[in-house]
């Protein structure tokens, strides 16, 4: 506890957490280093990659650039919190079946991208597929793959969607 | 990670006002931060030399857009998110919603504020050229009052500008008086996405039976700041559009801009693809249409 | 078994073994890992090309006393990192042959306190001159290397080429050069090390090869094999960048942990690993060919050079296999290749993808176009009549024995590209648009597994064991980094075997565990690995069937049953299988004679570009893979591996360039350096032809390397096709295009005056 830090206030995966920090630690470092949810990686620490892309109210960051402080009272989510307890999210089992994830290291801050997108815009065209993902970079798939896996989510949240109105 | 955060302050008043009352009591003491895509970058890096720094994300009075009768009022505040995504923006200043959508990525661009890459004053500032095209009016704020300032008056030097220590960006004001106009936009990066321009041009023209009556032209990363070309936009106004004017506006932005060679490009590609895109402006200022 | 036999597993699109750790982000690389007690640990480095080091100092305003330091005086063993010869030390010892060598350690367990002692070693040096390119290093007035500053050479001739060039209709000269490639797999190196005195040496990290990094810890500690151990974590991308790099990284932290006496952590930053660590080899490639009037190829006299940094590392190696693949998937009577790997004060240069193919094909698949342009003949049809075919020789004089289906790849590729009417369309519609379209082919080929005697002499042990938790293991230091060695290995086993997939697991990649199955490196995986992999499936299976009663045919609990009862027998039940070379052949090392490679891989890239003539930047629009690569053991993967491959070599071909400063690279960070992103990567159409390869895992032959070689020469014959401008040089950056292409414009000559 050092007194001159403030009580920063998170939601994380809709558990709540106050930690006493450094204002100015990134939301990375503490999301892998004080709460251990070491899902979110780092790849250049400069915002270029996205490999450490988390939401933070609804909005789409990267972690490497948030200083902590300015996540206070944030409700922040990351790959960790995508599946629902054992069942995978559509994007996961669609990177799963379609080979959107390889060596795997950008594929958390892939997912959490896509389902930002995804969240905006329910039907995106290959255009806006490529803008959504434009700042992860993926240095295995030549993102062919990835594409195919977010098509394939439209998909089948779009088929999903159906068989719910049918109901 | 070479920074050590333990190193800095940061404090969040969360007010415009707390915020103004700390930088008029302590001038100079605190570096406002907003979305942190520049200073973070410096800091993990181990190079960021401010120790106490004043955040000004969230506060609600500086993220706004506000239309009113003449001009659009843009909060400082404002991400390029805000920018990309309203309707007003996108309807009458076209560039700078484009401008918006090139800025680095989605998660750049729900960071990066409209104020931070102004006041960070980079020569490859993405949003400048078309807000120098615009016309654009900036507003100051302190503890003192506010003031106005014509945005192609702001930057006074490399990475330096016309703020006193006591200052904060508060707003960008476009009049809205473009919708004749013909305007234009093209930033030549390293790549299609998530690329720091080697060269940008927006201009913005009115024409009337092929002569132009009013012009403004702005440019990044050919000089120490983004800047008009002025005495191009001389050798163009008032003249028909005519081959020889498109030569002359030709010799006179090669001769007028500065670029240098850095490790992104070099000074003489700079010069002559700033000509390249200022012939494809006047050419498309010729045929029919709006804006490219 | 057959290797066109119906395979129930094999060839079917099993999702990837790991795939849901990877997705669900609970995969632990090596930065994910704590140990008790741990400490990081960091480098500090030279700050000049090469000179001598008068002094280290410690600036006494640190407490030093509080942190574990390490310079080559503390090395127990060999103070070298041994890949092929004993040149490169571990830590420098008097001397600093390039920017950023490793010359202290230090640990502590405060990162940013170890972080301000960094920068309180000052080092003094007397410089001493340094060269930093290839032309530098051929002038040997400075020698920086050995008595002549070079590497390596090889000679490979076959036929007179002396005497071919009287008879010749044609001529045609070309100099090609490519730059240094960055691997930028997204997960930086890093390695966790521990020390005891007791067990020796542990290390967990991100590596390609266990072995390698077993070996050189062995001579930097002196240790014997069994007190050594190490552990691949999962690792976030490699292509070659894993290969050697480990060995420094693995044996600095566990030298830390040895002097700070609890474990060390040390991970690069994206600014460290980009400055520090191996790239590409760069290259100068000289091709002087005779073409009788017909267009065929009589005589080819070839000149490689490559810079290999200031270390030999494996320059020899990606020589060699540069050296082979210089001639192209061409038939030519006479053939002369000479060779040469040259030192520099750079970091040492390493394996990257292709490792020295896609050089190779880049300089061959430029020149046949020039070749094509020069005796006025259509490029694909010149390509067409000088293919190798059944039954005709390579330079090397190896007889294709197995069927060669050039012509047909390139039939498909034209077809499916619908290359001809492009071209047509683009000629029409070019003159008067500023965006000039073109589209260009390569042909190639790819050598998998070592070159030459290299798998023989590698002697690779692999297997399978049935544990007692009743699951199939598979045994091999063979790794997974993105290309799918976990789930095309457990295809191979559970097929075999006859299992389902979910009945076989990987063993973890730990020397302490599994046998030595060789590197993963060189397209070898699903080949040999494979093939070793199947041989001990269906061992296994026969063992089962010889001492335990199995039947004919059986089921999942009466194999498991019969397990159990070999178990209870015989003890555990392991199958082993060694590497056996396909039969006839024959490799002549001092000669550079037989057969270079057991297979190889074939295929044909076709890219459409558009380059913009106002900002002189190209982007590819459209690309074709068209390859035969063996049986495709997971058409999911294999794909895969294809476009992740090609979207590198657009890369390689245009945004990806080194920014050299006196020898340091200038440009290292992720901002600078410019990848493709999902905005640059065009539709990429992968179709395969199979022919199963008798040697290889169920038919399979190498993929992972071979979509890197044509991309290059492909995009810079279309924009050629496009411009009408050769280029023979890469990375093709917007700027060179503006310095040599003459632009439409009237205006443009006036105003730049």
């Amino acid at each position: 506890m050092n007194p001159s830090w403030p009580s920063i206030n998170l939601r994380v995966n809709g558990e709540h957490h106050s930690l006493n920090l450094p204002p100015m630690k990134r939301l990375l470092d503490v999301l892998r280093e004080d709460l251990h949810l070491t899902g979110t990686k780092e790849g250049c620490g400069e915002g270029e990659c996205g490999s450490c892309s988390v939401r933070m109210d609804g909005e789409l960051v990267n972690s490497c650039m948030v200083p902590v402080l300015q996540a206070q009272d944030a409700c922040v989510e990351t790959v960790e919190g995508l599946a629902c307890d054992a069942e995978l999210h559509p994007l996961q089992k669609a990177f799963l079946e379609f080979g959107g994830a390889q060596c795997g290291i950008c594929t958390p801050g892939m997912l959490m991208a896509a389902s930002h997108l995804l969240a905006h815009n329910p039907t995106p065209n290959i255009a806006e597929i490529r803008d959504g993902l434009a700042g992860n970079l993926c240095r295995c798939t030549g993102f062919i793959r990835i594409f195919d896996s977010v098509i394939a989510t439209i998909a089948s949240n779009a088929k999903s969607q159906q068989e719910r109105n049918a109901r | 990670m070479r920074g050590n955060p333990e190193a800095h302050e940061l404090v969040a008043p969360g007010t415009l006002s707390g915020v103004l009352s700390m930088l008029a009591n302590e001038p100079g003491k605190w570096t406002p931060i907003a979305g942190g895509t520049e200073l973070m970058v410096a800091h993990a890096a181990g190079r960021l030399s401010a120790r106490c720094l004043v955040s000004l994300w969230g506060i609600r009075d500086m993220r706004f857009i506000r239309a009113e009768p003449d001009s659009i009022a843009v909060g400082a505040g404002s991400t390029f998110s805000d920018l990309r995504n309203h309707q007003a923006i996108s309807a009458e200043f076209p560039l700078l919603a484009k401008a918006a959508s090139w800025i680095g990525s989605v998660a750049n661009q729900s960071r990066a504020t409209l104020g931070g890459n102004l006041a960070n004053g980079s020569p490859a500032a993405d949003s400048s050229p078309a807000l120098l095209a615009y016309d654009a009016q900036l507003e100051l704020i302190s503890a003192r009052g506010t003031r106005r300032v014509p945005y192609a008056e702001f930057h006074t030097g490399y990475k330096h500008n016309v703020m006193a220590a006591d200052e904060l960006l508060y707003a960008v004001h476009l009049p809205r008086r473009f919708g004749q106009h013909r305007q234009y936009l093209r930033k030549v990066g390293t790549r299609r996405a998530m690329a720091i321009s080697k060269v940008a041009l927006a201009g913005c023209a009115l024409v009337e039976q092929g002569t132009v009556r009013e012009i403004r032209i702005g440019a990044a990363s050919i000089a120490a700041y983004p800047t008009r070309l002025y005495r191009t936009e001389d050798s163009i106004s008032g003249q028909v559009l005519a081959p020889e004017t498109l030569r002359a506006a030709r010799v006179s932005a090669l001769s007028e801009v500065q670029p240098i060679d850095d490790i992104r490009s070099t000074a003489e590609y700079r010069r002559i693809v700033i000509a390249n895109l200022l012939e494809e402006f006047l050419r498309s200022l010729t045929g029919a249409g709006g804006q490219q | 078994m057959s290797t066109s036999a119906k395979t129930r597993i094999v060839g079917s699109s099993v999702p990837r073994k790991e795939g849901v750790d990877k997705l669900m982000g609970r995969a632990r690389y090596v930065d994910d890992i704590e140990r008790d007690g741990m400490w990081h640990g960091a480098t500090v480095r030279s700050s000049i090309p090469r000179g001598i080091i008068r002094s280290i100092e410690f600036d006494p305003r640190i407490d030093w006393g509080e942190f574990a330091v390490v310079t080559a005086a503390d090395v127990p063993g060999e103070n070298h990192i041994q890949l092929i010869f004993a040149d490169q030390p571990c830590l420098a010892d008097g001397q600093v042959n390039h920017c950023e060598e490793a010359i202290a350690l230090l640990a502590h367990p405060n990162k940013q306190k170890l972080r301000e002692a960094v920068a309180a070693v000052r080092i003094d040096y007397e410089p001493l001159p340094a060269v930093f390119t290839i032309e530098e290093s051929e002038r040997q007035d400075v020698i920086v290397w050995g008595e002549d500053n070079i590497f390596k050479s090889f000679l490979l001739e076959k036929g007179n080429v002396d005497q071919a060039w009287t008879g010749a209709a044609h001529v045609i000269e070309g100099e090609y050069r490519t730059g240094a490639q960055e691997h930028l797999y997204i997960e930086n190196n890093g390695m966790i090390a521990e020390y005891n005195s007791a067990h020796g040496v542990t290390v967990w990290g991100s590596l390609q090869c266990p072995y390698y990094v077993h070996k050189s810890l062995m001579a930097v500690f002196g240790l014997p094999e069994e007190k050594v151990r190490v552990i691949q974590t999962e690792t976030g991308g490699a292509f070659g960048g894993k290969e050697d790099f480990p060995s420094v990284l693995g044996s600095h932290a566990a030298l830390l942990a040895m002097k700070a006496g609890r474990p060390v952590k040390m991970i690069y930053d994206r600014m460290e690993d980009l400055a520090a660590t191996p790239k590409r080899h760069p290259s100068r490639i000289r091709h002087r060919t005779a073409v009788d009037a017909n267009g065929m190829l009589l005589a080819m006299d070839i000149e490689v050079a490559t810079d290999g940094g200031a270390y030999s590392t494996l320059s020899s190696t990606v020589l060699s296999r540069a050296t082979l693949h210089s001639p192209g998937p061409y038939v030519c009577p006479n053939v002369r290749v000479r060779s040469r790997a040259w030192a520099t004060n750079t970091v040492p240069y390493g394996a990257f993808r292709g490792f020295g193919a896609p050089q190779a094909i880049f300089a061959i698949e430029r020149h046949m176009d020039e070749i094509a342009a020069g005796i006025g003949m259509d490029p694909i049809e010149l390509r067409r009549r000088n293919f190798l075919q059944d039954g005709t020789t390579t330079a090397t004089e190896q007889v294709m024995r197995e069927h060669v289906i050039m012509d047909k790849l390139l039939d498909r590729a034209l077809t499916e590209s619908n290359y001809y009417a492009r071209k047509t369309q683009f000629a029409q519609e070019n003159p008067a648009s500023a965006i000039k379209r073109g589209i260009g082919i390569a042909a190639f080929f790819h050598g998998s597994g070592f070159t030459g005697s290299g798998e023989r002499n590698l002697n690779s042990l692999a297997g399978v064991d049935v544990t007692s938790e009743g699951k199939v293991r598979v045994l091999v230091s063979s790794t997974e980094f993105g290309q799918g060695t976990n789930t095309i290995l457990t295809q191979i086993a559970s097929e075999a075997i006859g299992l389902d997939i979910g009945d076989v697991v990987m063993a973890l990649p730990d020397t302490g565990i599994v046998p030595n199955s060789g590197p993963t490196v060189a397209s070898r995986t699903s080949m040999v690995v494979g093939k070793l992999i199947q041989r001990a499936g269906t061992q296994l299976v026969s063992m089962l069937h010889d001492k335990a009663g199995l039947e004919e045919s059986f089921t999942r609990a009466e194999f498991f049953a019969a397990c159990e009862r070999y178990r209870a027998k015989l003890g555990d039940v392991v199958s082993l299988c060694r590497y056996e070379p396909p039969p006839n052949i024959f490799w002549d090392d001092q000669k550079y004679r037989g057969e270079a490679y057991p297979a190889y891989a074939w295929s044909i890239h076709v890219a459409q570009v558009a380059v913009d003539t106002i900002t002189y930047s190209t982007e590819v629009e459209d690309f074709w893979a068209v390859q035969e690569v063996g049986r495709v053991l997971n058409p999911v993967l294999a794909g895969g591996q294809i476009e992740g491959g090609v979207a590198q070599g657009i890369g390689y071909a245009l945004y990806e360039k080194v920014v050299w400063q006196n020898g340091r690279m200038a440009n290292n960070q992720m901002t600078n350096y410019i990848m493709p992103t999902a905005e640059d990567v065009p539709p990429i159409h992968v179709l395969f032809e199979e022919i199963p390869f008798m040697h290889g895992g169920f038919g399979a032959k190498g993929i992972g390397e071979l979509p890197h070689d044509g991309p290059a020469p492909a995009i810079l014959n279309a924009i050629k096709d496009a411009t009408g401008v050769s280029f023979c040089s890469i990375p093709l950056m917007p700027e060179d295009i503006l310095a040599k292409l003459v632009v439409a414009s009237s205006i443009e000559v006036a105003a730049t005056v």
